[in-house]
């Protein structure tokens, strides 16, 4: 059984809370601690970004993140290390990279470095469906689960594809814009039912967690749970408590599991 | 999407999930237009009447060789791109879109975007790297005159790629209201294709008036390529002849220094801004700094087609560095009485070093644009002496 299935059954209707860091920033060792407190902080998967100099997908926060990461010099060599030593820590927590298509190909075996380093998922930010197959064979090849992005403009059509093509779990926005934007999503429980009806993976919600509330309402729609990223890595940038204020998130959706 | 938006193994579409069906709008709102008769019939009024084509195309009387100029320069706006800013524009418009966003380097887009905005009626935002909006406050006044509103980019190297960047993050969050009239035939698809199509006029013209001038095609076709918009512009209707289509890429100072703008002869195959194509980048895919004198040429990535142009050999791509345009810039005020764009200087300096080598064969320049915006940059750059003598003689033997 994946790492990821593992996380749904164990939870069994507790939402699952995602952890999103910023490999590298702002700089290695500091990174190798920040993965420990957000599983310390009770995180149930995480997600990390391995940096490019151009997230198009990202909002200010995340790219800055990026940004310290390739000014303390970090390559795309080391992210594979923490994540390597991450696994040799930790062999059961499911570990997601979130990406861009540039970063995949330029380095030859990207995918299958990625996947014996011991990640679990690939997201690549800027490969929608549309594009998604020959990446998708390689990671199949490989052993790594595709994610792929679901969004409330994206058709049923495509969202069967994401079923298609895409395992761990599906990666849903309800909003449009990129990652960070201050207004919180609504978070649309119309995009989990689609998603649910196309039989794609597990809709977890990205974009716009940072509050208690967020994660109530985002699993009041449905979804099997969130994905926290720049609140997160805000506090990483303040240099403040990390692991307290995952804690106090992922709370929420012990709370809320009654209610599925 | 109804085209499969691929130039050989180079194009495609690579946004986030939230951008795919607004480019499936546009998609579908193009190829709609090019078989609507009242569309084209509209565009080339605009064309005609508010930017002034047919350009003209001028037979240098004074510089060695058989050297005809496109003239581009002329076109209203400056430069060639008022001719695909008028066909998205229009577009926009039959999207119902009522705003629109565009990115810029020096301002030459974004001032031809403020042109549109202001002739049609949109809310028109201009993302800038903040370095620009210093470096280029004319431009800047002139996109507010207009209407624009100007927005300073100060993420990354804050020059053209991140106000790409913004760009497209905007676009993210404002799709059903705003159209991104993107500035170049690169980007993902639809813009390379149809980018392509609003500019194919300049080589339709250029082929029709050369055939006449000359009775004949000419030998070769040179064109400067940044994102590559002119130079596919003026290529395509010479695709299936059989004449040399050259594109020349911004050389810097030097193909062999760290300080260039050559995508196509200096970078490798890679995904940026939408597209799979040729980029400059270190061996992590981290996208480099680039650098030429002309801001039009200063960018890390190339549209598709070129790309697929130069592996398919169709086309040949070459350098000219900043102080072979600079002379080029020089000889052609000189020597003919116009001052041109330091992007078209570049194309400018190959045709004479080739003009030098086969005095006997037609050339045909794309002269993109005129060089106003580039004179207080030039008048500082000669007084330095940055084009030295053996070279300039090198040039004009």
């Amino acid at each position: 059984m994946s790492r990821y299935s593992a996380m749904f059954e164990r939870l069994s209707g507790e939402g699952a809370f995602g952890a999103f860091l910023m490999l590298g920033d702002p700089d290695l060792e500091s990174s190798a601690a920040l993965l420990d407190a957000v599983i310390e902080g009770g995180a149930d998967m995480i997600e990390v970004g391995i940096p490019f100099s151009d997230p198009v997908a990202d909002g200010s926060v995340i790219q800055a993140a990026a940004q310290r990461a390739l000014s303390a010099g970090v390559r795309v060599a080391d992210c594979l290390e923490l994540i390597a030593s991450l696994r040799r820590r930790n062999s059961q927590v499911p570990i997601g990279i979130l990406t861009y298509a540039n970063i995949v190909l330029a380095r030859p075996g990207f995918i299958r470095d990625s996947a014996e380093a011991g990640a679990d998922s690939l997201l690549i930010a800027d490969v929608p469906a549309l594009e998604a197959q020959p990446f998708v064979r390689e990671m199949e090849q490989a052993g790594i689960e595709p994610v792929l992005i679901a969004a409330a403009n994206t058709p049923d059509e495509t969202l069967k594809r994401i079923a298609n093509l895409s395992k761990a779990y599906t990666y849903c926005v309800s909003r449009a814009g990129i990652t960070g934007t201050h207004a919180a999503g609504q978070f649309d429980a119309e995009l989990i039912d689609r998603v649910k009806q196309a039989g794609a993976p597990p809709p977890i919600f990205g974009f716009g967690i940072s509050k208690p509330e967020h994660v109530r309402a985002a699993l009041d729609s449905g979804a099997k749970g969130v994905i926290c990223g720049s609140a997160i890595v805000n506090l990483v940038s303040r240099r403040q408590d990390v692991a307290s204020f995952v804690q106090s998130l992922k709370a929420v959706t012990r709370n809320d599991s009654m209610a599925e | 999407m109804r085209l499969n938006g691929r130039f050989g193994r180079f194009g495609g579409c690579y946004v986030p999930e939230i951008l795919v069906p607004a480019l499936e709008q546009l998609e579908a709102a193009f190829l709609d237009a090019q078989d609507d008769p009242e569309f084209i019939a509209e565009l080339n009024r605009l064309l005609a009447n508010y930017a002034g084509r047919p350009t003209p195309l001028t037979r240098c009387r004074n510089l060695a060789g058989n050297i005809y100029l496109k003239r581009e320069d002329l076109l209203h706006g400056g430069a060639h791109k008022t001719n695909q800013v008028l066909g998205q524009g229009l577009l926009a418009k039959r999207m119902e879109k009522t705003r629109l966003i565009a990115e810029t380097g020096a301002g030459q887009h974004g001032v031809a975007t403020a042109i549109v905005g202001a002739l049609l009626g949109f809310e028109t935002v201009i993302y800038m790297g903040a370095e620009d909006v210093e470096r280029q406050k004319l431009n800047v006044f002139r996109m507010q005159l207009m209407g624009a509103e100007v927005v300073p980019v100060t993420s990354g190297g804050q020059t053209l790629k991140d106000a790409i960047n913004e760009a497209l993050r905007d676009w993210s969050a404002s799709f059903p209201t705003t159209h991104y009239l993107l500035g170049t035939a690169a980007g993902p698809h639809p813009f390379p294709t149809m980018v392509r199509e609003f500019q194919r006029v300049i080589g339709r013209e250029a082929r029709t008036q050369i055939i006449e001038q000359l009775a004949r095609l000419p030998d070769a076709v040179i064109a400067c390529v940044g994102g590559g918009s002119n130079a596919i512009g003026l290529f395509a209707d010479f695709i299936d002849d059989p004449v040399r289509l050259i594109g020349v890429e911004a050389a810097g100072k030097g193909l062999d220094s760290d300080d260039h703008g050559a995508t196509l002869l200096r970078g490798t195959p890679g995904i940026l801004h939408g597209a799979e194509t040729y980029v400059l980048q270190d061996s992590d895919g981290q996208v480099t700094d680039t650098w030429s004198v002309s801001a039009g040429l200063d960018y890390p990535a190339v549209g598709p087609e070129h790309a697929h142009l130069k592996d398919s050999g169709r086309a040949q791509y070459v350098g000219a560095t900043d102080a072979e345009a600079l002379f080029a810039f020089k000889a052609l005020a000189e020597k003919e009485g116009i001052i041109c764009a330091f992007e078209s200087a570049h194309a400018l300096a190959h045709a004479l070093k080739l003009a030098a080598e086969e005095p006997e064969i037609a050339i045909l320049v794309g002269l993109s644009g005129r060089g106003d915006k580039d004179v207080a940059q030039a008048q500082a750059l000669l007084g330095a002496g940055l084009v030295d003598e053996i070279q300039a003689k090198a040039l004009l033997a």
